[in-house]
């Protein structure tokens, strides 16, 4: 093993993505900096809008211009920094060394190829093989990810599949070049829960088998709490918790991440409570409120969240938190789980 | 390795022959086929197409001899259209007609989407100031009756089968630019486009391999009908002598030619207007059938 600086696979730094709408600036991504090791799964939680989806796409380059635009930060992936790139070379990263799954399978193939055809088409562009290697080639993908009878379905067109499968060959043609790192946006959302985990399991055994790290975008924080080495919360389009997965579930020192703990069920709960929910909505990403932006929802929020946002600080090794009050949650001066 | 038997498998994927398959043309076909409305008009358009490949064999006379002493009779034996004016087999020249209202059909409405597709392309595709200019330009193109443009270009031009199709072909470029912009700006925004991009396909890849077989379908539909449109503007044009010129027989030039002898000799007038009726509903009934063919909601 390498020292800890070169295991470092990707870094984003300080990534900020902003739509430019017709009713004013809206910050999808602002101020995101994390970073990814060989070889782990990073989780990125939030709700809905939060900006876990730009901040994937802005990874690799795939905001829709000129509406969207990332104005500032640095992706650094394999030492190059990918936001300096010129199209050309962005195309050979994209689908080769970085490759995502969407999360709607039912629409992410194109309906007027076999479905065979398209998992040619990845080892084709970036590997430039011949028709007849790239056929045997997506034969062995197929089959790894668990298509039966690969051969016969390699004719198949994507609507004769089931959404499971179809996510399946969206798995085979991101994994054909075995790229460094695996962004899945929300891989199983579209998904039945039975189909869900087989999916999720294939992505880890996966993933060991090819030593790459996967970054996996979702709200299901079960997913999260099984295959996530580390978790990135966000909301509102900014980081506010960081760490690794225990820390997150049972040391949360955010009050977000607090909320969004109680509000879901566990199985190892003794006394059933009622779910809590986070009170409120998320704030307008055009209109963002001054200080912490999450303090209009928080009952801890005290004067000074409202005059300044909270920096997110490393409180505790390998933990950062973006709350002026992280610190009596960590001494327990604050009650996590009460009431 | 690959064994033998691997490759005998390869080989039935490839030619599709052990398991079936359907794709989105091969499933509009099987609608197609059972659309009686539109196989007429697919046989009606072949039956045409063979006419006119085979005038010289099928044709009982020369289009162009004018056998003096048969002038202005009615259908009968010899002649089963009757003769015109001048004593030309009707028959023949209907016959003969076909090739001018096939070939200004096909090569004007292949200009068209030739035009039509890269500049609908160009503006659905990248936007921007592009789309703006384009679709600015077609906004004239249609603000101009189509005949009236057809007219206005070919006094420009001169009379002439070749400055029909170009007359035709520009005018028509507009209405399919529009359609491609459309059905790209729908196909542009979808999930497998991004995932395309995703896996590092060029724009000339994603136009090419994604958008272009998805779009398609509106265009083949339009184009056929299209046709039939030509076809009309064409027998239009040469009906007001500003198209083909005798002594080449064209159907509409016919209808002009006998045009004065109604009451008397109504056979000359009546064969070249069915024909244009005929040929046009073939093209519009395949085209109406295409859509529906085409059309998922159907499914």
């Amino acid at each position: 093993m390498a020292e800890t600086e070169n295991n470092k696979i990707l870094e984003v730094k300080n990534l900020r993505t902003y739509f430019y709408t017709d009713d004013g600036v809206v910050k999808a991504v602002d101020g995101v900096s994390f970073d990814l090791k060989k070889g782990e799964t990073l989780g990125i939680v939030g709700e809905t809008g939060c900006g876990k989806s730009v901040t994937a796409l802005s990874i690799l380059r795939l905001i829709p211009e000129p509406m969207g635009k990332i104005v500032e930060g640095e992706i650094i992936f394999d030492g190059k920094d990918l936001l300096k790139l010129g199209q050309k070379e962005l195309q050979n990263f994209r689908g080769n060394r970085i490759s995502m799954i969407f999360q709607d399978p039912m629409t992410s193939l194109n309906p007027v190829y076999t479905v065979g055809n398209q998992v040619m088409e990845s080892l084709v562009v970036h590997r430039k093989l011949s028709k007849e290697e790239a056929r045997r080639g997506s034969l062995k993908l197929l089959e790894m990810v668990g298509i039966p009878e690969p051969k016969r379905r390699f004719a198949s067109y994507p609507h004769e599949f089931s959404g499971g499968m179809r996510q399946r060959v969206m798995i085979a043609m991101a994994i054909a070049n075995s790229p460094s790192v695996l962004i899945a946006d929300e891989p199983t959302t579209a998904l039945d829960v039975t189909i869900q985990a087989q999916i999720l399991e294939l992505m880890d055994e996966l993933k060991s088998k090819t030593n790459s790290s996967i970054i996996i975008i979702t709200h299901d924080l079960g997913v999260v709490a099984k295959y996530a080495n580390r978790v990135m919360v966000m909301y509102a389009g900014k980081p506010i918790e960081f760490s690794n997965v225990d820390n997150i579930f049972y040391k949360p020192m955010h009050p977000y991440t607090i909320g969004l703990m109680k509000s879901i069920t566990r199985l190892d709960e003794k006394n059933r409570k009622k779910l809590k929910p986070i009170e409120g909505l998320p704030p307008s990403l055009i209109d963002l409120p001054k200080g912490c932006i999450f303090r209009i929802r928080c009952k801890y929020a005290i004067n000074q969240c409202k005059k300044e946002y909270p920096p997110l600080v490393e409180i505790e090794k390998d933990h950062r938190v973006s709350c002026y009050r992280a610190k009596e949650f960590m001494d327990g001066i604050l009650e996590r789980f009460g009431n | 390795m690959a064994s033998i038997k691997e490759l005998e498998v390869l080989e039935e994927i490839e030619t599709g022959k052990k398991y079936s398959r359907t794709s989105l043309y091969k499933d509009a076909w099987k609608r197609l086929k059972k659309n009686k409305l539109a196989m007429l008009g697919l046989s009606i358009v072949i039956l045409l197409i063979l006419i006119a490949i085979f005038a010289p064999l099928i044709s009982p006379y020369n289009p162009i001899s004018r056998i003096k002493e048969d002038s202005s009779l009615g259908p009968g034996m010899n002649h089963l259209f009757g003769t015109d004016l001048l004593g030309r087999d009707i028959f023949s020249r209907v016959i003969y007609g076909s090739r001018i209202s096939i070939e200004v059909g096909v090569i004007a409405v292949g200009i068209s989407v030739i035009i039509g597709l890269f500049f609908g392309a160009l503006s659905g595709y990248f936007g921007g100031i592009s789309d703006a200019v384009i679709m600015r330009v077609a906004d004239i193109f249609f603000a101009f009756p189509y005949i009236l443009g057809a007219i206005a270009i070919m006094t420009i031009l001169g009379p002439g089968i070749v400055n029909i199709f170009i007359a035709i072909g520009i005018l028509g470029w507009a209405s399919i630019a529009r359609i491609f912009r459309s059905s790209i700006l729908t196909i542009k925004n979808k999930e497998y486009i991004e995932a395309a991009r995703a896996m590092g396909a060029s724009n000339n890849r994603i136009i090419i391999k994604h958008i272009f077989p998805n779009s398609f379908a509106p265009i083949i539909v339009y184009a056929t009908m299209n046709v039939g449109i030509a076809i009309i503007v064409e027998a239009a044009l040469s009906f007001l002598g500003i198209g083909v010129q005798p002594p080449t027989p064209a159907w509409g030039k016919m209808l002009a030619d006998s045009m004065a002898y109604i009451d008397t000799a109504p056979w000359m007038m009546f064969f070249p207007g069915l024909a244009i009726l005929i040929t046009v509903l073939g093209f519009v009934l395949l085209g109406d059938g295409l859509r529906d063919a085409f059309d998922p909601k159907l499914r």
